[in-house]
């Protein structure tokens, strides 16, 4: 009888699942950046080692259910108001760490108000925002975001600047508010732009950690589905026509010295 | 001991001492005093205080503090609670306990800073959207604001829910002997399990959230909170009566309305007028049930508000067609006298009893008035 037994010799263990994420399947769609934005966090607040007083912030949008794939305690916002709400959590339990994740719509339409002010205040929480120049939760709408000429379900003749107003660069202006530490733009559609996310994603968190106040990384990602692309192209729509509007870069970065 | 109290004021020191850990709030006339009391006190004791920028981000501020297990209250007036609908909707369905002061002044639109009671329905029946219903609690005295502020803290905290406590301008602004209660001691509060505070120890992250896309879980859900809704009004129903005992004829009023038809229904009790008064200070939970034998009992009933005409549907319903209900209302801010309900409360005696003589005493006695004519009065019964 031939042996059948596999010896195992143990491996180096090079990729794993961030333990700050359930073994929930998300319902995110194919070729969509919202689950490397998640990864990316969750393997932030795993090396930073502050899951267990950690609290995020869910927005009104896609990731309306990313409470069901962070294994963190988490609350789900009004849309627009995961800042103010955020505000109310962290002035509650100054020692915990709490962070937002919002989409363009619910940040930089609906929410304006909260997420300027809460920056103004030096509000000392931490804010993930997921640009994808779109409302992907209704179906492909026009957002604030939206690019000059982009064609949406609500702008089917294009972003027309006379009547629709320019597309608002959110770095750009929080990086404005004397309250804001940290304001950065980073993009999701390559693996060095990834990893230079994820660095950005963790010195806001320490940022936040330090007591410094306010910080943000903008992410620019994508939305095939509402897009209307494959998701290759859409990673080459993001370089090729978001960049270009929404230059990657350090808006406002202040050292703990 | 005793002390003269302005109601806001008044209002905030109790919910300090009911251990309020954070306030949220935005400048509105004629409730600023609260928020400004705040500001003085919440830092001195190394508690949360916030200016917001808005209602909106005042209510939503209000939501992450009680989610994060912490007493927390916010205080506005009218138009300032319309911002807060959608906060308070959310707030309700997430099922955590928030206190919230509605000091309710002249409307509709930007109105005025008077007092008045035009946001019975707004508040009473819900205003945000979705199936709910806030405790409300109506203080007509500065005393009794102190006192239901005292404890709205725990009935919010048992039933994880909104309590509103509900007057207008003029418990607001007034000077009133009062007594304060003691400072409670919280650092012996229990954490609430549902709390966020990181997951700690915990094996399973706590979640609140108001999203529930299957429908039959949403109704489920809905069903979990009308039973809550239920044991609410069967625990929590509160009331004062006066001259009930004998009473043909019944006052319905709250708040600053029933203060002043308590001192009319005095004046008619001296002219031997067989009329009690009913103050519901819970109007949701609404007095149905005791009006629903008082209705068996009194010929008719006059319900008198600072508005148009609301809590009166909530009297209808419990009269139930057995006895007319008359209604005397002033609105825009205007406060009634006592002698306008008193001249209304002989109208409708004069009316029940088939009889002038009450209205016309009271005509030589206080002048004329637009009285409303017995047939017209006798139609609307029907």
């Amino acid at each position: 009888m031939m042996d059948t037994t596999i010896s195992l010799e143990e491996e180096e263990l090079v990729y794993a699942r961030p333990k700050a994420l359930t073994r929930d399947e998300t319902h995110y769609c194919p070729g969509c950046t919202h689950g490397v934005a998640h990864r990316l966090i969750a393997e932030v607040i795993d090396e930073l080692g502050i899951a267990p007083r950690t609290i995020g912030v869910a927005p009104v949008g896609c990731a309306v259910f990313a409470y069901n794939y962070f294994d963190l305690d988490f609350a789900e916002a009004a849309h627009g108001r995961a800042s103010a709400m955020a505000t109310g959590i962290k002035r509650a339990l100054p020692d915990r760490i709490v962070f937002t994740y919002q989409g363009d719509g619910d940040l930089a339409s609906i929410g304006i108000a909260e997420v300027t002010h809460a920056a103004a205040r030096g509000e000392n929480i931490t804010v993930i925002f997921i640009n994808n120049a779109i409302y992907g939760m209704t179906g492909g709408q026009m957002a604030p975001t939206s690019l000059i000429g982009q064609k949406t379900s609500s702008s089917p003749y294009g972003r027309d600047v006379e009547t629709m107003g320019m597309p608002i660069k959110m770095a750009e202006m929080l990086a404005g508010m004397a309250g804001a530490s940290y304001v950065v733009r980073r993009s999701l559609h390559n693996v060095k732009e990834i990893n230079r996310a994820k660095k950005a994603i963790k010195i806001a968190f320490e940022t936040q950690m330090n007591g410094m106040g306010f910080s943000m990384v903008e992410l620019l990602s994508s939305c095939p589905t509402n897009w209307g692309l494959p998701p290759e192209e859409s990673l080459k729509w993001i370089e090729g026509h978001m960049i270009p509007y929404y230059p990657v870069g350090d808006y406002k970065v202040m050292s703990s010295g | 001991m005793k002390q003269l109290l302005k109601g806001n004021e008044a209002i905030a020191e109790a919910a300090v001492r009911a251990g309020c850990d954070s306030y949220f709030g935005y400048p509105i006339t004629p409730q600023t005093e609260l928020l400004e009391y705040m500001a003085r006190r919440m830092p001195d004791l190394k508690r949360a205080f916030l200016q917001a920028e808005s209602e909106v981000a005042a209510i939503n501020m209000v939501y992450g503090a009680a989610c994060a297990g912490v007493r927390v209250m916010t205080s506005s007036s009218s138009p300032g609670i319309s911002l807060m609908m959608e906060g308070i909707s959310y707030i309700f369905a997430s099922e955590v306990p928030v206190v919230l002061v509605d000091v309710m002044r002249g409307g509709p639109g930007l109105g005025n800073i008077a007092p008045s009671q035009s946001d019975y329905f707004q508040v009473v029946k819900g205003g945000g959207h979705g199936d709910y219903h806030p405790l409300v609690l109506a203080p007509a005295t500065v005393q009794e604001a102190i006192d239901l502020t005292y404890e709205s803290f725990d009935l919010a905290e048992n039933y994880r829910t909104v309590v509103v406590i509900l007057l207008d301008g003029c418990i607001g602004q007034m000077m009133e002997p009062a007594e304060l209660p003691p400072m409670r001691d919280m650092s012996k509060r229990p954490t609430p399990t549902w709390a966020l505070r990181g997951k700690e120890n915990r094996d399973k992250h706590n979640i609140i959230t108001s999203i529930y896309l299957v429908p039959e879980v949403e109704e489920e859900y809905n069903r979990q909170l009308q039973r809550k809704l239920a044991e609410i009004q069967l625990n929590e129903v509160r009331y004062r009566e006066y001259f009930t005992e004998d009473a043909d004829y019944l006052v319905v009023g709250f708040g600053t309305s029933g203060r002043v038809a308590l001192t009319a229904m005095k004046q008619a009790r001296a002219r031997g007028m067989k009329v009690g008064l009913l103050r519901p200070i819970s109007l949701y939970p609404f007095p149905t049930q005791r009006l629903e034998e008082l209705a068996r009992q009194v010929k008719g009933m006059l319900v008198v508000e600072m508005n148009a005409g609301q809590m009166i549907e909530d009297v209808r319903l419990a009269a139930n067609g057995r006895v007319p209900v008359r209604f005397y209302g002033r609105m825009g801010g205007v406060v009634p006298l006592p002698d306008e309900v008193l001249k209304e409360v002989g109208e409708m005696i004069s009316v029940g009893e088939e009889t002038k003589h009450i209205r016309l005493d009271l005509q030589n006695e206080l002048g004329e008035w637009n009285a409303v004519d017995d047939l017209e009065v006798e139609e609307e019964w029907r």
